[in-house]
């Protein structure tokens, strides 16, 4: 396996974990050639998880938009609610086949600690979730979710006490417990070979979509739109499509532009190359390199670094990277809800937002997948409450 | 200043300093205090805001330090004054790669040797990432120092001891840094696995908190043993600075005389 995106990935860990990471690897790939392996995920996807996920023509707010045709890819009807089960059932059942007894997972949303919890309560298997301070406070409902399905919820008080800090700590424990745990990264980041395991099971999203669409419209899609974090479901959404003419498929990551001054926009912003978090990628850091704090509505793209495979398209230019602000991606929040009946989450409501910004420019023979990765339960509190609602 | 005259006497103490916690002030008299005593090399950490190797204590100075103003300019403009005030120690900066990195890996490796650095610890680089800032080092007489650790397989020990400059760090616990009251079997094994096949000194460092463990790596053969976090614990409990020097003092003639009586050095 590779461990480089062009000049970005790499292992950047303490000597402890290049074992560890080793036999994850390991069985990586002999899991990824084993058939029944493979049969039991896809049965897992199919009747727990709910895959295949519909591509839903949304014809109501395309017209209101009056451009390109828009259509979203339904990771947020997937049990649990986001696409973070696709890979949560992925990684979940290689660490039961290589032995190991407990799960840890970081949590920036709250949607990856719930998938987490969720499929180590199917497989028997014990689970920490670390958790910022700051995340646990905006994402109420899904702390109480996971301690639900059995798992322990780590509140991390450090740092900035959000997902970066949530990682640093689940790196810690990994280091001091890899034999007996798996480390279950919950994006496509972090040393190698997890940007690569993420993202081979998150691409069923684009999988699915690129035969849907081919159904649907007898063509390829002109553009992909995806939400950016860490980055799974948007390099599960755009991976199948790679091969394909660069011309042809615009593919497009939104990263949160915040409040306009605080961001996490590290590759249409003011990111630059770093190391943290095991992996050579753009990061958000001052002048001395020290990592800076960042802001975003929604907690999942609230996030310095990103997962070092998207570093290697913003440089080459294969995505186009764009900033969607807090309120922008607020008013899409509003505007999907009530002309779809979809409540997205915040941070696949930045995607929508983008969406329809340029779904305006273009005309009606012009096609669009947009990943809606999940769904807006979780942020409806948060929301209220920002909105001053009682 | 070359490493020539650290190892070969008896088991070494190389203390782990964090540069600014909590004040530049404290740190330059925290050395002295260290070297006075009997402190044979010194670890001096530039704080990263996310130490991934570190647990809480260093943690909690590192931030304290950043809180405070340190910055990598500062903590090398550190070394050039200990150096003027007769500092004669091996020094090794220890710091995550973020911060050599996003300096520039050859400015910042340059000014820490002209500052008068000898070597560079860098946790989250391996041997697997560190071909740039291995060629660099050596380009400027800095030793990259490498880890072993008690997991490290027979044929990854060798292919580390064969790349080893100045020293291998091994680390004696799995995890991250942090005090522990007893050493784990393991780690002594490490360290007599690693004597079978090199000559390189091996240090000991992460967890050793108290005079028995530092005796049994100097009985293990351990050329040198490294505190950190127990240190900060030692002068963080002390309201003012001439006590908290007061206790470190205490503490490292203990630790010296420990490996002193039990620590002998056949590299």
């Amino acid at each position: 396996m590779n461990r480089y995106f062009g000049q970005y990935g790499g292992q950047f860990v303490p000597e402890t974990l290049v074992p560890a990471l080793a036999e994850l690897e390991h069985a990586y790939e002999k899991m990824s050639s084993d058939e029944k392996f493979q049969n039991e995920l896809a049965g897992y996807l199919k009747h727990y998880a709910g895959r295949e996920t519909p591509l839903y023509f949304a014809k109501r707010l395309s017209e209101m938009i009056g451009g390109a045709k828009i259509y979203l890819k339904r990771e947020d009807l997937l049990h649990t609610g986001a696409h973070k089960i696709n890979n949560a059932l992925g990684q979940a059942l290689l660490a039961k086949k290589m032995g190991k007894k407990r799960i840890i997972a970081e949590t920036g949303a709250g949607q990856h600690g719930v998938a987490t919890a969720t499929v180590a309560a199917l497989f028997g298997m014990e689970c920490d979730v670390y958790m910022g301070k700051v995340d646990v406070e905006r994402q109420a409902p899904n702390v109480y979710r996971m301690k639900l399905l059995g798992a322990k919820v780590k509140v991390v008080e450090t740092g900035s006490r959000t997902l970066k800090d949530a990682i640093n700590d689940a790196m810690r424990d990994y280091t001091a417990n890899f034999k007996t745990t798996h480390y279950l990264i919950g994006s496509a980041l972090g040393p190698h070979p997890y940007p690569t395991i993420v993202r081979n099971f998150q691409s069923v999203i684009g999988r699915e979509a690129r035969k849907q669409i081919s159904l649907a419209e007898k063509k390829l899609p002109d553009y992909l739109i995806a939400c950016v974090g860490g980055g799974s479901n948007a390099i599960g959404l755009f991976h199948p499509f790679l091969s394909d003419d660069k011309e042809q498929i615009n593919m497009i990551g939104v990263e949160a532009g915040g409040d306009g001054k605080k961001h996490a926009a590290r590759l249409c912003g003011d990111g630059k190359k770093g190391v943290l978090h095991g992996m050579l990628t753009y990061l958000l850091q001052d002048e001395n390199g020290q990592i800076k704090d960042t802001h975003s509505v929604s907690a999942g793209l609230d996030y310095p670094a990103v997962g070092p495979e998207h570093s290697l398209f913003g440089d080459n230019g294969r995505v186009k990277y764009v900033a969607i602000k807090d309120d922008e991606a607020l008013d899409a929040f509003h505007l999907l809800s009530s002309t779809e009946g979809i409540v997205p989450a915040l941070e696949s409501a930045h995607a929508v937002a983008h969406a329809i910004k340029i779904a305006k420019e273009l005309g009606p023979d012009k096609v669009m997948i947009v990943n809606l990765s999940g769904r807006g339960d979780k942020d409806v509190d948060h929301v209220r409450r920002l909105e001053g609602i009682l | 200043m070359k490493l020539d005259g650290l190892f070969g006497n008896g088991t070494v103490f190389m203390p782990y300093v964090c540069c600014g916690d909590p004040s530049e002030e404290f740190t330059l008299r925290l050395v002295q205090t260290l070297v006075a005593n009997g402190a044979d090399a010194i670890e001096l950490g530039i704080p990263f805001s996310d130490p991934i190797a570190d647990g809480k204590i260093i943690q909690a100075a590192s931030s304290r330090s950043l809180a405070n103003g340190m910055t990598p300019k500062k903590a090398i403009g550190m070394i050039t004054k200990l150096r003027t005030q007769n500092i004669k120690v091996p020094i090794f900066v220890m710091t995550y790669y973020n911060i050599v990195y996003s300096n520039g890996i050859e400015k910042f490796v340059k000014e820490i040797q002209i500052a008068g650095a000898n070597g560079l610890i860098v946790p989250d680089v391996t041997l697997d990432e560190s071909g740039e800032l291995e060629g660099i080092c050596k380009k400027h007489g800095i030793d990259l120092i490498y880890f072993i650790t008690p997991n490290t397989p027979p044929e990854r020990l060798k292919k580390i001891t064969k790349k080893a400059n100045g020293f291998l760090y091994a680390v004696s616990v799995l995890g991250t840094t942090g005090t522990r009251e007893q050493n784990a079997p393991e780690a002594i094994e490490l360290v007599k696995r690693a004597k079978q096949i090199t000559a390189i000194p091996i240090v000991a460092g992460f967890g050793i908190s108290n005079e028995k463990q530092a005796a049994e790596f100097a009985d293990a053969g351990a050329s040198g043993i490294i505190i950190g976090s127990r240190l900060i614990e030692i002068y963080s409990n002390q309201s003012d600075m001439e006590g908290k020097l007061r206790e470190v003092a205490k503490f490292t003639d203990r630790i010296k005389k420990a490996i002193r009586s039990g620590g002998r050095d056949d590299t």
